[in-house]
């Protein structure tokens, strides 16, 4: 048991007006949608209580859990009400999940991203839990005039046993949402978690197979128009558009050009916005929209370099350039190996490298490179807005709607607590809807024209659009002793238009003698957080680099691994190491295990990885054959690290989803670019995996311990990269240094 | 703009359209069944898919004027209460992530085994190919679909 200072999510108490009687929810009672099954059981209550932000109970038993986090896919919005449930010891059946609006003074943290609304989560709502259950213990202890202490709590069930009364947590709500909060609470034992760490299905997923309307492009109200946007290649800006031929196109309504964002505005790192300037085409449908799209002619022109100022994470205000030109892949790639071979910004440096390379016996010096990758979440940006004088109203797939209501504020001239941002679900995110431009994109419409109005990309603006997987390479170069000792480490990674290196990861902390170095390269092709930042390419090249090492050696790679984090346990080098040696060792055994590494199946080659990222240690296994020229994947078995599973069954869903994702994007994924257009905009020329291509079989297991949790969203997607490098090493005697590898595989005549 | 008289889930509905119009946006943005969704526009990703007289057909580059009197499913008429076969599958395996490309993964199974009760492997995989989930849910939906053909 642990006591908890309540104060931690006191605002989850406060009482505003506009939640009096869910008076909130219920404005917006086309997202309302039907209740699950098992809780028409207990049928409507005739009054709800709100017990917190999160908490409100019917006084019949039913219970509302709100879930404030955006739902992209993860699970969230089953696993966080799974926390707050179990803390309130209540049955699951009786529980309703609603999605929160984006209440920044009720709830503490509405974000989705960096795997960490199940870590940073887990201590508020079991507060919030406990706390409520708390509530209702001391209404009846008041009530039975009993002292709090001997009343026991049961599924929704409150019982004092000597005196043999019992009450449902229905009749005691209204007398618990007078009750003073107590300034402490006791959260449960690990050991008596009911709900937390047993397989709960997606609290949306019947409403997901019979096709209800739960995504923003569902939405849909009287008087709203469509709009769409055009934008010119990157750095270009809009010189004219003819809308002559268009303005008279059946169900259009105007045609005109907005600034997403004043040039004086300083921007945070998620105001990415990739164009000056966009062309908007509003009309009353999606098809006559869409039409007029296609007939709209715009010129071009170039735009001027110019320098916009941003506050920035750790840099405070910063002045940031964005260059004139058009820019192309193979431009970036001449650059690149230009800047490779200069000097870096030094990140971490131990020991003295240079000398301890001049006493190796071996060397190894291998290069690394990725491209830029587009997210391609399914449902293309879209966000509907109604924007008045003085409040505004926003409906929309978003990562992290607190970074953007404060754009929106500026942008809009309307206090915050005039902008009323629902949240949607989202039909996948993947990081690209951390970025709220469509929000600011649809609001400016909206207020241009005085209608309520619903903006929708279309795939090709969603692909052409920008803030993609940045382009990043790495050389890493590394010194055995004659006894095959790691005794010096050297990485230099670089990027368009950042570096990838996080220079306190393993193996940093494992090797008396290290260097990392970053540089980077400015661009205006546009960029951002994409499933697991930098780890997707660091994952991929230290892993491919660390096995080539280990053959180097003469070591098996899972046990050249251990003796390196053996080191950083028992004598590590520097005080600034980001990960636990013992946890770290943990998924390389448990994976070792399960994989039955050392007696492999004949038929198939295998390459392994782990890595450490997102707070969730994970270590992969691929077994691989060819057909042909082409890979096919037999099997991956995952071993994770993520403290307490909260829902098992979703958790090694987010695990298959992660592994055969990075499959995916290790063997085709790939966005390239001539004077800047990107030369893929659809699904017929960016190759995503389908059906076919999936693994046969993936397994994930998890180590079994009593940590807080930990996200999943990330973690599985980054090492899986290298252990399919890694396996088709095996399978072909080429090693793969460039990203995608497919079309690389196609190449090798060997093979065929 | 012209008439046309379509045949949606077992209902008689008329909608006056650009005879141009993909049946996706009939049903979107005319007849408010939303649950057949956007995803590329041009067939290669399978979310907008429906049944055109039995068969999975991408809704997206359809016209309207193609399908006039032809029987049409959605996925909200796929069963009355949710529980098709493989609706009930995709429960069980709780095969969703983000659920967008859900119905027309659904819609794609359905009607391949309406064809064939006992798909194979091969046969699951060439039929659910046309349909990307980004999720990369697709473990998860050739096992529903194995336990929709069984059930």
């Amino acid at each position: 048991m642990e006591q908890i200072i309540t104060t931690i999510n006191r605002r989850s108490f406060l009482k505003t007006s506009a939640l009096a009687g869910g008076g909130l929810m219920l404005s917006f009672s086309w997202l309302a949608g039907c209740k699950p099954k098992e809780a028409e059981l207990l049928g409507a209550p005739d009054e709800w209580f709100d017990l917190n932000s999160y908490i409100k109970i019917g006084n019949n038993g039913l219970v509302t859990l709100m879930s404030p986090n955006p739902e992209f896919g993860s699970g969230v919005k089953t696993s966080m009400p799974m926390i707050l449930a179990d803390e309130l010891d209540v049955d699951w059946k009786n529980v309703i999940v609603e999605q929160a609006n984006f209440l920044p003074a009720r709830f503490d943290r509405q974000f989705t991203g960096g795997s960490q609304g199940i870590r940073q989560g887990w201590k508020p709502l079991r507060t919030a839990g406990a706390t409520v259950r708390q509530l209702l213990v001391n209404a009846a202890a008041k009530q039975w005039n009993v002292p709090a202490k001997e009343i026991t709590t049961e599924a929704g069930v409150i019982y004092h046993k000597s005196t043999e009364k019992k009450a449902g947590y229905g009749e005691m709500a209204s007398l618990a949402v007078g009750m003073p909060i107590p300034s402490e609470v006791i959260t449960k034992d690990v050991k008596d978690f009911k709900i937390i760490g047993t397989s709960r299905k997606n609290v949306d997923g019947e409403k997901i197979v019979t096709g209800k309307p739960l995504f923003c492009i569902d939405y849909k109200e009287e008087g709203m128009l469509i709009a769409m946007i055009v934008h010119p290649p990157f750095g270009m800006k809009i010189k004219s558009l003819d809308d002559s031929s268009v303005r008279s196109m059946p169900g259009i309504k105007d045609v005109f050009v907005i600034k997403p964002l004043e040039e004086e505005y300083e921007r945070t790192g998620f105001d990415t916005s990739s164009f000056v300037e966009l062309g908007v085409i509003v009309g009353n449908s999606t098809w006559d929209v869409m039409n007029a799209k296609k007939a709209l002619k715009a010129e071009w022109e170039l735009t001027p370099e110019y320098t916009m100022t941003m506050q920035l994470w750790g840099r405070g205000k910063t002045p940031v350039t964005v260059p004139e030109g058009l820019e192309s892949t193979e431009g970036h790639k001449a650059q690149m190996e230009k800047s490779s071979k200069a000097k870096g910004e030094i990140l971490r440096r131990d020991g003295n490298p240079e000398a301890a390379f001049k006493t190796a016996a071996k060397i190894l010096e291998r290069t690394y490179t990725c491209p830029y990758l587009a997210h391609n979440p399914m449902e293309p940006a879209t966000c509907f807005a109604n924007v008045k004088e003085d409040h505004a109203e926003l409906y929309a797939p978003i990562q992290i709607p607190e970074f953007i209501s404060n754009t929106l504020v500026a942008r809009l001239g309307i206090p915050k607590d005039k902008i009323n941002i629902k949240i949607a679900r989202m039909g996948g995110g993947f990081g690209l809807r951390s970025y709220g431009h469509h929000l600011v994109e649809a609001a400016v419409i909206s207020q241009t024209i005085k209608a309520p109005v619903k903006l929708v990309y279309t795939r090709e603006d969603d692909m052409t659009y920008g803030i993609y997987r940045p382009t990043y390479t790495a050389t890493y170069k590394a010194a055995l002793d004659k006894d095959n000792n790691l005794i010096a480490f050297h990485v230099k990674g670089g990027g368009i238009p950042e570096h990838p290196i996080h220079e306190n990861r393993f193996p940093a902390g494992a090797i008396d003698n290290y260097l990392a170095e970053g540089w980077s390269i400015p661009s205006n092709i546009t960029v951002g957080a994409f499933r697991a930042p930098r780890s997707n390419f660091n994952a991929a090249a230290e892993q491919s680099f660390l096995d080539e090492l280990a053959e180097l050696a003469g070591k098996d790679p899972i046990d050249f691994r251990l003796q390196l984090l053996e080191r950083a346990k028992n004598n590590p080098v520097g005080k600034y190491n980001d990960y636990d040696p013992d946890r770290y060792a943990g998924v390389l055994k448990l994976v070792r295990e399960k994989s039955k590494w050392n007696q492999p199946s004949a038929n198939v080659s295998r390459g392994v990885s782990a890595y450490f990222c997102h707070n969730t240690y994970v270590a992969e296994v691929v077994d691989l054959t060819l057909q042909g020229n082409i890979p096919v994947i037999e099997n991956v078995i995952a071993a994770v690290d993520c403290g307490i599973v909260v829902n098992p069954d979703g958790a090694i869903n987010m695990g298959e989803g992660g592994i055969i994702d990075g499959i995916g994007n290790a063997l085709y994924g790939e966005l390239t670019f001539k004077d800047g257009v990107p030369d893929k905009n659809n699904f017929h020329q960016y190759k995503m995996i389908r059906q076919k291509e999936t693994p046969r079989a993936v397994e994930v297991h998890f180590v079994k311990n009593e940590e807080d949790p930990t996200g999943l969203g990330e973690p599985l997607f980054p090492p899986v990269f290298a252990a399919v490098a890694n396996a088709l090493y095996k399978a072909t005697g080429k090693r793969f240094y460039d990203q995608p590898f497919a079309k690389q595989i196609e190449k090798i005549p060997s093979i065929i | 703009m012209a008439y046309f008289k379509l045949n949606v889930n077992g209902k008689q509905q008329t909608v006056d359209v650009d005879p141009a119009t993909p049946v996706l946006w009939v049903l979107r943005d005319h007849l408010n069944l939303v649950g057949t969704k956007f995803g590329c526009g041009i067939a290669q990703c399978g979310a907008c898919t429906i049944h055109l007289e039995g068969k999975a057909t991408r809704s997206c580059i359809l016209p309207v004027s193609s399908v006039e009197n032809k029987e049409i499913v959605t996925i909200e008429g796929l069963s009355e209460n949710g529980d098709h076969p493989v609706q009930k599958a995709w429960l069980e395996h709780d095969v969703a992530q983000c659920g967008y490309c859900q119905a027309g993964q659904i819609m794609t199974a359905s009607a391949l085994l309406m064809s064939n009760t006992k798909p194979t492997d091969e046969e699951i995989e060439n039929a659910m190919n046309g349909n990307i989930c980004r999720c990369a849910t697709y473990l998860r939906i050739k096992a529903a679909v194995k336990t929709a053909a069984n059930s």
